[in-house]
């Protein structure tokens, strides 16, 4: 099956959203695929109607223009590869097929995941990443009455607590690797991003009691078979606090697998872009965090300018350069307010697991040379997540870089890719295996 | 504290072979974190449940009504779903 869109956008977060909206409303026909069961990205993920979210207004807002808009939604479609020039193909988890896209503009709105670090029992269930745990409320999972830690770095830890604190979590501690004299400076700048430093203050409110920990890390997860307890440093001296939850995330790193799979230039571990958001294929588009950390708002501007540039208007997206840069200015001064200590590359020990499909172990690892190495050695990153999880934290630790991406960008069953006829097989392909 | 709003259906669904009652809608890796078992078993034999709830870790796959390599977080619950630990 093969559909076609003028205007293609990957990734139904708050920059595909805006930028469907701006392409469709100017007259083009415009498909926005995304791999989650609804739209609204990370940030704006919906709850089940078990785990419903507090109503946020932007998001309302975002979502009531786009069903208002004549751009279509499909969900649950993972895009997987790019067989040919201005056609992807997608997995449909649901129904184990592979469907085909055409288009003429393409759009990425691909967004960011957590940056995970190893540090000895973090494959211990009961550890989550920080969004993810919340994620995971939001899909059903009750953590009324549980004492959770939140750790990490970035501003995400806040907000991550204050939702768990409203759906009965007890939060015991938030600790924040940044230290107090890294953070000042950000938070002095916030006063110029008036709405940002209002809902930091009411986070703090409804903290109130919670101890906000700066320059201070998780350096060990405790428990035998799952959680129990989770050690912390100042640098100076460590503690444990006893927990039933540890939420810990190192801030983002962009997903730039799509983009690169497609030959879009990267610029220091995210996708360059154009002041019309265009990459350096012409007709290839890349909007929100892939092209830097910047968070909700910069996301919306660029995805309406994106929006617009594709449908060739370009005028009106000048009009919105200033605010852009500006959002993104504030997505710069996070880097630096959040920039990670050293002392976390040397927080796993021998036998601690870095990359959690393969399992293999610090140990393995530190006298590899390269990703390449590592991987042709260990099997590190060649599991399910391709590198997902283990790609940012062994480029932490050792400085290597993920070199080459190839497609399947995602495991795909061989079911989906030979004919219906063929007895079906939900056999993990072993084209995952890319080194 | 935020009250789920009320009547929600609960349905149920097999978690290693046992009945449980799950809300409808909650996503199957949910099932796996109430009852404290495991999604999959590591290749060194450790048991993991979800990382990172978006679909991207793969460490909360388990078996979906026969198929493995599902990923539990983004696999809502249905009522009669046959949810097993991968092995």
């Amino acid at each position: 099956m093969t559909r076609h869109a003028e205007v293609l956008i990957i990734g139904a977060g708050p920059a595909g959203l805006a930028a469907a909206t701006a392409a469709a409303n100017a007259g083009a026909r415009v498909t926005l695929l995304d791999d989650n069961v609804g739209p609204g990205g990370q940030i704006w993920r919906g709850g089940t109607p078990c785990a419903a979210s507090p109503q946020n207004s932007a998001r309302e807002t975002a979502l009531r223009e786009f069903r208002g808009s004549k751009a279509s939604l499909l969900t649950g479609r993972r895009v997987a590869d790019a067989p040919e020039p201005h056609v992807l193909r997608a997995f449909v988890e649901e129904t184990g097929i592979v469907e085909s896209f055409t288009w003429d503009r393409l759009i990425l709105a691909t967004g960011a995941r957590e940056r995970f670090l190893p540090f000895p029992g973090w494959t211990l269930p009961g550890v989550f990443g920080a969004g993810g745990l919340q994620a995971l409320v939001k899909g059903g999972y009750s953590v009324e009455g549980k004492r959770v830690v939140v750790a990490g770095t970035g501003p995400l830890l806040l907000a991550v607590a204050v939702h768990l604190q409203q759906y009965g979590a007890k939060v015991i501690t938030v600790a924040e690797q940044a230290s107090l004299r890294a953070l000042l400076p950000f938070a002095v700048k916030l006063s110029s991003h008036p709405g940002k430093l209002v809902q930091g203050a009411r986070y703090r409110a409804a903290l109130r009691g919670v101890p906000y920990r700066t320059g201070c890390w998780p350096v060990s997860a405790e428990g035998i078979d799952r959680l129990t307890a989770v050690r912390l440093s100042d640098g100076k001296k460590s503690w444990t606090e006893a927990c039933d939850l540890l939420a810990c995330g190192f801030h983002l790193v962009p997903n730039t697998e799509l983009a690169s799979l497609l030959g879009c230039k990267l610029v220091d571990d995210f996708v360059a872009v154009g002041p019309t958001q265009q990459t350096s294929i012409e007709s290839i588009y890349c909007v929100g965090e892939p092209t830097g950390i910047a968070g909700v708002d910069a996301a919306l501007i660029q995805g309406r300018i994106a929006g617009l540039a594709a449908t060739n208007k370009t005028e009106e997206a000048k009009t919105l350069f200033k605010k852009r840069d500006r959002e993104q200015a504030f997505g710069k001064r996070l880097d630096r307010a959040f920039a990670l200590r050293a002392e976390l590359r040397s927080l796993a020990q021998p036998d601690t697991i870095v990359c959690r499909c393969e399992d293999v172990r610090y140990s393995q690892l530190h006298s590899q040379q390269s990703w390449t190495d590592a991987k042709l050695q260990t099997r590190c990153g060649m599991g399910p997540c391709q590198g997902r999880v283990c790609g940012p934290a062994v480029q932490t630790l050792f400085g290597w870089r993920n070199s080459s991406i190839r497609p399947p960008l995602f495991p795909i069953p061989l079911s989906a890719l030979v004919p219906a006829t063929t007895p079906a097989s939900n056999e993990i392909t072993q084209l995952q295996e890319t080194v | 504290m935020r009250k789920a709003p009320a009547p929600l259906r609960q349905i149920t669904v097999w978690l290693n072979g046992n009945s449980i009652a799950v809300m409808e809608g909650a996503m199957a890796s949910s099932a796996f974190l109430a009852a404290g078992i495991p999604c999959r078993i590591s290749v060194d034999g450790e048991p993991r449940t979800a990382l990172c709830g978006m679909g991207i870790c793969f460490d909360c796959r388990a078996t979906v009504d026969g198929v493995a390599h599902r990923r539990t977080c983004q696999t809502p619950c249905r009522e009669g779903m046959r949810i097993e630990t991968q092995r």
